[in-house]
């Protein structure tokens, strides 16, 4: 799922310093799953606005919405009848659903109120961790299920560097090293051999350094 | 527990079971951890972290909990009344709430 987590209330009340009528919308997908935008979110935020605003002697009026995903038109479509009434719109979607709900409301100013994180999975109740930066060209199959791209936090594909230390990245005592990872599971599944077809270097033209990506398929055009 | 703020308390004392005790395992766990999320949010919003307080008691400490109440009372009323109703005795007309 894509993770994230809340803007700092004091970013919140800054950017709607202009406002005294807003709509806070939030997601019933990923940001749902991770309690950073799903509709519990959206209560807590929009009461906690209107304890702000109304402490500081200026009242806020807040209608709370969540759509089932906001990177899909169908459901975005959902709020045409009222969006015009407001005078901003705070999104706690990631910032694929905020972006898109600013493209098809363009007269009604969207905020962000969720720094979006990454791709993440819940290693247990409340803790999430990256696994994926989608770089368009999926190598798990040779590394025994474990994405040199993320894992490793040089994004190396040859090996572990200078910097692995008993099984530890350079970059912080608790984060494992991905190649050290990678190589133990390989000896585990008795696949060391896949170590040598992956190729020495890796293309990123799929990935971002293509610029903005798109996906079209034909068949469900 | 926002929403009691929202309606006009000055504070909010939240009464759970004893830890280790509760009937759904780690309930009053979790509760006591969303308390102290509100806690902070009251916080960095100006109306006083001290505002929530959770207490643990079991269901047969009826005094203990006259005296947490008595406690909890007396400490709000020491701090005042919230942000909230003081900028509310000003401005009488308006009142609390959102839209859905
Ligand atoms: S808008 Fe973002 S958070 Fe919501 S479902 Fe789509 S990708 Fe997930
Ligand atoms: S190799 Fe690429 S697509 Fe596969 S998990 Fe890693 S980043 Fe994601």
């Amino acid at each position: 799922m894509i993770t994230g987590t809340p803007k700092p209330i004091e970013e919140i009340l800054e950017m709607l310093e202009p406002y005294d009528k807003i709509i806070v919308a939030g997601c019933y997908g990923c940001v749902t799953v991770c309690r950073v935008g799903g509709e519990k979110e959206v209560q807590v935020l929009a009461s906690t606005l209107r304890l702000a605003r109304e402490a500081a002697g200026r009242k806020i009026t807040i209608k709370e919405i969540s759509l089932e995903r906001q990177c899909d038109p169908e459901y975005i479509e959902q709020m045409r009848g009222y969006v015009q009434d407001y005078q901003a719109v705070l999104s706690i979607a990631c910032g694929a659903g905020i972006q898109f709900l600013a493209e098809k409301y363009t007269t009604t100013p969207l905020l962000p109120g969720i720094n979006t994180g990454f791709l993440g999975v819940t290693e247990r109740q409340g803790e999430w961790a990256e696994r994926c930066q989608g770089c368009g060209d999926c190598v798990l199959h040779l590394t025994g299920g474990i994405c040199p791209v993320t894992r490793c936090a040089k994004s190396l594909f040859h090996g572990p560097c200078g910097g692995s230390v008993q099984g530890h990245c350079e970059v912080g005592k608790d984060v494992p090293c991905g190649w050290q990872l990678i190589i133990d599971r390989l000896k585990a599944l008795d696949q060391m051999d896949n170590y040598t077809k992956l190729k020495p270097y890796k293309g990123w033209n799929t990935s971002r350094d293509g610029g903005p990506r798109r996906i079209v398929r034909e068949d469900m055009i | 527990m926002l929403k009691a703020f929202e309606n006009g308390a000055d504070g909010v004392m939240v009464v759970g079971c004893l830890e280790g005790d509760c009937h759904y395992l780690s309930g009053n766990i979790r509760a006591k951890a969303r308390v102290q999320r509100v806690s902070a949010i009251l916080g960095r919003i100006g109306l006083g972290a001290e505002r929530i307080h959770m207490y643990n008691l079991s269901a047969g400490e009826g005094s203990k909990f006259a005296a947490f109440a008595n406690e909890f009372v007396e400490k709000i009323r020491e701090m005042g009344q919230s942000p909230i109703n003081a900028a509310r005795l000003k401005v009488p007309e308006q009142s609390a709430g959102g839209e859905r």
